[in-house]
């Protein structure tokens, strides 16, 4: 253990300056997830804006991580006042400047709306109100690419802590009175896995970080890199601390480009520094940091087919013993950590072990980030207290499914996890619990279904994940995948035979059973649950031909309704085919005798079914639903 | 069009040795991260590039190769200037990521892995682009669109050919917004 040193003391003063210099009038854009929705345009708008109005030098920009509540992208807060715009587009923005940053007032119509009207402040925003952010504490109010942005609002602060008056055996007995278990999955308890890689005999000891995120509808890694990428660099360094680390490594999949370029840019800082090398902050320690990014292929999530990537090869699994805290990266003792674990480190540290045990259930303790996409208003990330219940979730934070539909359930953990059905809405959300309905927590992707998902063509579509992502290695995952695909494809094209289901629970069983990896292991879940929960929506597929959610193509028919037919002529233009024929004009029905002198009438146009495939470009379009579809 | 074979045989092969040396010490766990150089450099993993990555590097071609074809990241074969990913993964499939798919096959007339004839775009899907709050999610090059329409879909690719074929529309800056 080590005293305060003089490169501590000048992280300190660089901290300080950092404070010294935070602005009070702020304007913050989330340009990562944002994106997507013209946040960067939108930003260069202000610039322009602010220019124009004097203002540059009194309104600190920044362009931040994500905020939370992704669904109004982009999503901009203006403080000190704590307001949060969302939805802008660049037009909106000399409204914003001159309102609220000259005025002093605010753009109501760009606001959250709530039952009430519009709700300015976030903190008053229902979204917002029971989360608990300590990963995500910073996510959304730095700039991700400015170390003094990061330091100014904490980081490294619990490493200096760490390193001054921690012994790593001291460390290791924090985290592991905090209870946390590992946010990758599978739920191990961190302690006990640094323990594990601290006993392990050897000099040369690794330490990973697993940012593949490969499970599709979870974006928490995603923001947690791109929003706070010291978060990652600080829980990484704890943690190398705590088992005795020389070199780490972030394993980031190829497809988060944003996050491998906040990463690289945060380790350059991070090492000016002092904060990575040979000599840590003048204590002696030396550890490092290389980014390793990956190249589309799920399955190297997987602890032991991402040590065999790293190492160059083809990202196959292994069995396990030995574990990798006995032999894992070239034979090392190996701890792999999932981004949330890591990020979690450094406010267990701050908190206490203890007061961090009390938030969550007995054996899932402290807070869990979900990410709600789907069916649901208020797409986003949420940070709660784990056991909160699935209406919360859904109901309370994410606004409920959107109008005219209704929540059927939330497919949880993945292709790995399962789907709980609306029956369960008051369920806590924890490990144990999850998993007891045939879901699992998982990585905290949260896809919420509405009436309009049918449960069979979402089974098969995981199969179909499954059996693309198979790597191979073993028969019962790389065959079984296939024939419970080949089941489920004949199912949804209405050629399902009898004995289908129980042919698909049994295979299931099977591959379950026999798979060397996780992600055999695992795949016949989403398949075996929605039987489970759903199995009335697979009769009627294999015993009637029907698709009750009308998604299947090969069971669905499309057929306009002559007389709700107003003659607009939209369907037959989005047809592709074309197979849509009809003559635009005035509704026959409503056709007054001049219209029909002046021959304006239209004919009300139907649908050629033989030449139809089931796009359903024109159901989306037709203006008064006059397209039945069954 | 030439033949490939006739384009590979004049590649200019130093910037192999570059992205070589920029691993030195090279050893096999650099082998993904110098694949990832060169398709970066050359746009695909052409044969003759390959082969001298392996005759510097010191390590048998079959492990290059090995790696080639195992992540769904690497392409073998020449790739258009334009690659359009269509994400499939859940949050974009309950949300019409099927539909945009169709859509995209339809405009450009190939279908996921290939090439259009001219190399303007490539198509591929991919599993999440971490990007499922705005679901359904395409990326095109390194372009994000958000709560996409199958019409938007194809208006931003039509969009990208005909600034191609020099017909003074500009890529389209505007995204698309929510149509909800
Ligand atoms: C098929 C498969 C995919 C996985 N993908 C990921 C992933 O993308 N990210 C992750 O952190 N863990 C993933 N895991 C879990 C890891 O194997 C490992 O348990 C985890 O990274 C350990 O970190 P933790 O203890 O901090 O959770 C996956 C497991 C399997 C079987
Ligand atoms: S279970 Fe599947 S992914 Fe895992 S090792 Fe076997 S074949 Fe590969
Ligand atoms: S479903 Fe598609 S192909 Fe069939 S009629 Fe409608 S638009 Fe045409
Ligand atoms: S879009 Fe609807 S109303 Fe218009 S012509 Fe087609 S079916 Fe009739
Ligand atoms: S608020 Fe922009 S990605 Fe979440
Ligand atoms: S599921 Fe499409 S971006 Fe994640």
């Amino acid at each position: 253990m080590s005293k305060l040193t003089p490169e501590i003391e000048k992280l300190r003063e660089a901290r300080r300056a950092a404070r010294r210099r935070r602005p009070a009038r702020a304007v913050r854009i989330c340009t990562t997830g944002c994106r997507a929705l013209g946040a960067l345009e939108v930003h260069a708008a202000f610039e322009r804006e602010l220019a124009a109005a004097g203002l540059t030098d009194k309104v600190a920009l920044l362009k931040t991580g994500c905020q939370g509540i992704c669904a109004g992208a982009p999503v901009i807060g203006v403080d000190p006042e704590g307001i949060l715009y969302l939805g802008a587009k660049p037009e909106d923005v000399p409204e914003i400047v001159r309102t609220t940053l000259v005025g002093g007032a605010v753009v109501e119509r760009l606001c959250f709306q709530g039952r009430q009207g519009p709700i300015p402040k976030r903190v008053d925003i229902p979204f917002f109100a029971v989360q608990k952010p300590l990963v995500l504490a910073r996510c959304g109010r730095i700039d991700p690419t400015s170390i003094e942005s990061a330091l100014a609002d904490g980081s490294y602060e619990m490493l200096e802590r760490a390193l001054t008056g921690m012994e790593p055996e001291a460390v290791i007995a924090e985290i592991t009175a905090s209870g946390l278990r590992g946010r990758g999955g599978a739920g191990f308890p961190t302690g006990r896995k640094w323990s594990a890689t601290r006993a392990a005999p050897g000099e040369l000891k690794y330490l990973i970080c697993n940012a593949d995120e490969g499970d599709p509808g979870a974006f928490m890694d995603r923001a947690v890199v791109e929003g706070d990428p010291h978060a990652v660099l600080e829980g990484l360094l704890i943690a190398a601390h705590a088992i005795g680390a020389r070199q780490g490594y972030v394993y980031v999949r190829a497809e988060y480009p944003i996050a491998i370029e906040h990463l690289k840019l945060a380790i350059a800082q991070a090492r000016e520094h002092g904060l990575l090398g040979d000599n840590i902050l003048g204590t002696g320690m030396a550890f490092d940091v290389k980014i390793k990014a990956g190249a589309g292929a799920f399955v190297c999530g997987e602890e032991t087919a991402l040590l065999a990537s790293i190492e160059g090869k083809r990202g196959q699994p292994r069995t396990r013993p030995p574990f990798p805290a006995q032999s894992g990266l070239w034979g090392k003792p190996t701890c792999i950590n999932n981004v949330e674990t890591l990020a979690n480190i450094a406010p267990i540290l701050r908190m206490g072990g203890a007061v961090y045990a009390g938030l969550g259930t007995p054996t899932s303790k402290g807070t869990k980030i979900f990410a709600l996409a789907g069916k649901v208003k208020y797409t986003g990330l949420v940070e709660v207290p784990i056991g909160i219940t699935m209406n919360q979730l859904v109901n309370d934070i994410g606004g409920g499914v959107p109008a005219g539909s209704a929540f059927k359930a939330a497919q949880m953990g993945g292709p790995s996890g399962g789907c709980v059905p609306a029956r369960y809405l008051d369920m806590p959300i924890d490990y144990e619990t999850v998993k007891e309905v045939g879901a699992i927590m998982g990585s905290g992707g949260l896809i919420i279904l509405d009436g309009a998902t049918c449960m069979v063509d979402l089974a098969r579509y995981f199969m179909d994940f499954c059996a693309k992502e198979s790597c191979g290695k073993c028969p019962p995952c790389r065959i079984g995948t296939t024939r419970m695909l080949e089941i489920l494809t004949r199912i949804c094209a209405g050629e399902g035979k009898p004995e289908d289901i129980a042919r698909l629970e049994e295979l299931g069983g099977q591959v379950k059973k026999n798979s060397l990896c996780g992600l055999g292991q695992t795949a016949p879940n989403p398949v075996l649950t929605t039987i489970r929960h759903f199995r009335s929506e697979y009769e009627a597929h294999v015993n009637e031909r029907r698709c009750p959610a009308a998604v299947c193509r090969r069971l669905i028919g499309f057929k306009i309704l002559p007389e709700k037919c107003i003659c607009c002529g939209r369907c037959a233009k989005a047809c592709p085919v074309p197979c849509i024929a009809g003559k635009i004009g005035k509704a026959p029905a409503r056709a007054t005798e001049q219209d029909r002198e002046n021959g304006k009438v239209g004919e009300p146009f139907a649908i050629q079914s033989a030449l139809c495939i089931k796009c359903g470009a024109c159901f989306d379009i037709c203006p008064v639903a006059a397209i039945e579809k069954k | 069009m030439q033949n490939d074979s006739a384009v590979e045989s004049s590649f200019d092969l130093a910037p192999v040795a570059e992205i070589v040396a920029s691993h030195a010490p090279f050893s096999e766990g650099d082998i993904i991260g110098a694949l990832q150089d060169v398709q970066d450099r050359y746009g695909y993993l052409a044969r003759p590039v390959v082969d001298e990555l392996a005759r510097l590097s010191g390590l048998p071609v079959a492990k290059f190769y090995g790696v080639a074809t195992f992540y769904a990241q690497f392409h073998l074969k020449p790739h258009g200037k334009h690659t359009v990913r269509v994400c499939r993964g859940t949050a974009c499939h309950v949300r019409g990521s099927p539909k945009i798919m169709d859509a995209v096959v339809r405009r450009l007339g190939i279908e996921d892995g290939a090439t259009t004839p001219d190399r303007l775009f490539s198509l591929e899907t991919v599993a999440c682009l971490g990007t499922c709050f705005l679901s359904p999610v395409m990326l095109v090059d390194s372009r994000y669109f958000g709560n996409l329409t199958p019409d938007q879909a194809v208006k931003v690719l039509d969009n990208m050919g005909a600034k191609r074929a020099g017909q003074g529309t500009t890529h389209q800056e505007g995204t698309p917004t929510c149509p909800s």
